[in-house]
């Protein structure tokens, strides 16, 4: 079964190089320090705005800060961001889901009405709205991006789960006595882990994009600690003089997004042949 | 159908009253108020503007009395834009984001449509391969990135567009394409799954087997069909132009209610926040209403139960 999985996968070549680039991204945020030319937060007064050189391979900032030693740092934080973002949203939104799904009738109902309500409320409004209330800084922006992005997981597996429950041997466990609780984490959840983990690689892309749209118009995180999107805000301000201070950070951002999109894209097509396919 | 409108209609109440109290709620959980400067006021000014605007009442009052605004459709005043009032604030940038957010939806629905079209109907092809590359990558770049790219080079390089305002014709050809961008992906993206699912419908068969013409199969029967989902993804389509909006007029200085939202969220004048994210609400829930009614009215199999 797995390897024809792993076939599958490998004959995809837009995955398996994003699944690269991802992991790359990985050990560069655990072990950036150790590649970094400069400390993050160096100011340099005599080396404000450089443009890229030997010496500085992607220039420096108004502050003399080398851009190259930022964007790692930025990568530690916003692959941090959106990776607990992108897993405590999956845990929320599964429990929520799963519950409503399982129990069904009344509960489920009223369960999915609140989703709806959330759901009139666009994305990233709520989230700003929530940063306005528990402020911002990175626990902000974590904790606001998670409680915004389990509604869309919620509906999934709420689903998912509805389906599941109809089978033959979820009926077989309940004959033979075993618990609610247990038939649910047992015999329901493990059969849903495709779609979770399809889910998740689309979550993190989604966190990503909200952290360092957050960041770019300035609701973000807050300096010292800086993301993509805050390295990005900075470089809008001398967009036309010193562009590369744009240029980079944008382009961290860009490739990262189209890593995750088309891991996504494989793994579902890689759990689902059937789909998307001509 | 009428009453599964009217019913439609009744639920879109109880939710718009939630999200009216959920914000009024979370503006007033936050510590310190809007009129706390670095400068402290003087007591008795301070008591005098919290009088003015009902702060000094307690919690539930202001409730009651902001809730009997919203029946009477006063969405209260600014704190910010000190005479003025959070209506004529709207009423002053929502026609402007209205315009640029259909601008485009024009722009998303016919670049999404011909490209998803287009891919389904030559599925695996090089044609099909390029285009869903595009797609994703379309996905993948963010409003900003894009915005700022478009800037770069149009207005600073090539200075064919203005990078900023909104005054003429051409002030609008950036920002709407930014916005657009986004949009036409996922809409190509969708069509062709849905072209892809539709070529393999018996009625497909049937009409290759009656000898139609492929052209004919492929613009009479699959397109016709394939359009009726991708229908669907315009109420979450109009949330995504919402926030969208925030970004571009942000990047474009688009007088339009997204950025003008930023700021209150940066001033914190919390009555214009919570008027701001009213009228979004209730745009989505319109949206999504249109979207119900039109898909029942498209594809009578659907139940209206």
């Amino acid at each position: 079964m797995q390897s024809i999985f792993v076939l599958r996968f490998r004959r995809d070549p837009l995955a398996v190089l994003s699944l690269i680039v991802i992991v790359v991204l990985l050990l560069i945020s655990v072990f950036g320090d150790l590649i970094t030319p400069y400390a993050h937060d160096l100011q340099n007064a005599d080396k404000s705005l450089l443009a890229p050189s030997a010496e500085h391979w992607m220039g420096t900032d108004l502050l003399g800060r080398d851009l190259f030693s930022r964007l790692i740092y930025g990568t530690r934080i916003s692959m941090a961001v959106s990776l607990l973002t992108g897993f405590s949203a999956l845990l929320l939104g599964t429990c929520y889901g799963a519950i409503s799904g399982y129990v069904g009738g009344r509960l489920d109902n009223l369960m999915m009405r609140g989703v709806d309500v959330l759901y009139a409320i666009p994305d990233l409004l709520l989230i700003i709205l929530i940063t306005v209330v528990i402020g911002r800084g990175i626990t902000g922006v974590f904790l606001a991006l998670s409680l915004v992005g389990w509604i869309t997981v919620a509906r999934l597996i709420r689903g998912e789960v509805l389906r599941l429950k109809e089978n033959a041997y979820v009926e077989a466990a309940r004959a033979f006595g075993v618990k609610d609780m247990r038939i649910l984490i047992k015999h329901i959840l493990p059969n849903t882990l495709g779609v979770l983990i399809v889910t998740l690689t689309f979550r993190i892309p989604s966190a990503i994009l909200a952290e360092s749209t957050l960041s770019f118009i300035g609701l973000g995180l807050t300096p010292p600690a800086a993301s993509w999107g805050s390295l990005a805000n900075e470089g809008w301000k001398a967009l036309k003089f010193y562009p590369h201070l744009i240029v980079f950070p944008s382009l961290a951002i860009f490739i990262t997004m189209l890593a995750f999109n088309f891991l996504g894209d494989g793994l579902r097509d890689m759990l689902d042949p059937k789909q998307h396919k001509g | 159908m009428l009453s599964f409108i009217f019913r439609r209609i009744l639920w879109a109440i109880p939710v718009l009253w939630i999200v009216a109290t959920l914000t009024f709620l979370m503006m007033h959980l936050v510590p310190g108020g809007p009129f706390d400067r670095e400068k402290k006021l003087p007591p008795e000014i301070k008591a005098n503007i919290e009088a003015k605007y009902h702060l000094n009442k307690p919690i539930i009052t202001q409730y009651g009395l902001y809730l009997k605004g919203l029946l009477r459709g006063d969405l209260g005043p600014s704190y910010k834009y000190l005479g003025r009032t959070v209506n004529d604030v709207i009423a002053d940038t929502l026609p402007v984001s209205i315009q640029l957010g259909a601008l485009a939806l024009l722009i998303a629905l016919t670049l999404g449509l011909a490209a998803g079209m287009a891919s389904g109907a030559f599925a695996q092809t090089p044609w099909d391969k390029l285009s869903m590359f595009f797609a994703t990558a379309g996905i993948s770049i963010p409003n900003f990135v894009l915005g700022a790219f478009l800037i770069l080079v149009f207005s600073h390089h090539l200075k064919i567009f203005p990078p900023a305002l909104w005054e003429d014709a051409r002030s609008v050809v950036l920002p709407a394409f930014a916005l657009a961008l986004a949009p036409a992906a996922y809409i190509a993206r969708l069509t062709r799954s849905s072209v892809l699912e539709e070529k393999h419908r018996d009625y497909v068969r049937t009409a290759r087997a009656k000898g139609l013409p492929e052209a004919r199969i492929l613009f009479g029967h699959i397109l016709k069909n394939a359009i009726a989902p991708v229908v669907t993804i315009l109420g979450p389509l109009a949330a995504t132009l919402v926030t969208g909006s925030f970004v571009i007029e942000f990047i474009f200085s688009v007088p339009g209610m997204g950025k003008f939202f930023i700021t209150a969220v940066t001033n914190r004048d919390y009555p214009l926040i919570m008027g701001v994210t009213l009228v979004y609400a209730l745009l989505i829930v319109v949206c999504n209403l249109v979207v119900d009614v039109f898909y029942t009215l498209i594809d009578p199999r659907i139940n209206l139960g």
